[in-house]
């Protein structure tokens, strides 16, 4: 499955909860203002860290860029929207909104 | 059930009455009913306020959807799941979730059921489609 997060982790639990519900192999997508959750250093990097022990993470290269966000947990794959729209293609999708 | 019939999957996680997306989401799910579907909805995070019992919207001047939800099972949306970790972690206990249909033949109450996150997690997994609201 492909779980979206759209929601900075300083503002909301959507991460937190998306982190809670995927299986093993399940990859997450950051994307909007989700992407701050791929800062490396943060309060939350942790907990994106203990997510890709089971997860691929994906950022959106558009909104990476647009924040200036350029140090990233190591192991953050960068997409762009055509691997955002294979990645759609490949799996069943949930928006965690 | 046929083969082909769609699992359809419905999440909720926002809060009622803060915003149209719970009354949306169940007006959806009454729409998508109609068709031959196999439809479960999963209330996780401030969704489980959505299904709390004794809401009362007349103060705020909108008709509310407790009543709605009193019918699923008439709509046959049976299956009907809160995160138990949602829940407890909002001081709700399962005797606090509102009916949402009764059982035919001895006409008990109906309320959701309450599951774990890896439950969850499985039975979103086998979903042709999750609408989140």
């Amino acid at each position: 499955m492909l779980h979206t997060v759209n929601k900075s982790p300083f503002q909301n639990t959507s991460l937190e909860s998306c982190i809670r519900f995927t299986l093993p192999g399940d990859i997450i997508l950051l994307l909007e203002d989700g992407v701050f959750a791929a800062q490396v250093g943060t309060s939350k990097s942790d907990l994106l860290e203990s997510a890709m022990k089971k997860n691929e993470v994906y950022a959106l290269e558009a909104d990476l860029k647009a924040r200036a966000l350029t140090n990233l947990v190591p192991g953050v794959k960068i997409t762009d929207y055509a691997g955002f729209v294979d990645l759609v293609e490949k799996h069943s999708t949930h928006a965690w909104l | 059930m046929a083969e082909d019939v769609k699992k359809i999957m419905f999440t909720v996680r926002k809060p009622p009455h803060g915003s149209i997306y719970v009354y949306e989401g169940l007006e959806v799910k009454l729409i998508m009913a109609a068709y031959d579907a196999d439809i479960s909805v999963v209330f996780i995070d401030d969704g489980v306020f959505a299904v709390k019992k004794g809401q009362d919207t007349k103060a705020l001047g909108i008709k509310g959807f407790a009543a709605t939800y009193g019918v699923l099972v008439d709509y046959e949306i049976t299956k009907v799941y809160v995160d138990r970790q949602s829940m407890e972690s909002r001081g709700m206990s399962e005797e606090d979730l509102l009916v949402i249909g009764e059982d035919e033949d001895t006409e008990e109450p109906i309320t959701p059921q309450v599951v774990d996150s890896d439950e969850i997690a499985a039975m979103m997994a086998e979903q042709h489609n999750i609408l989140a609201f």
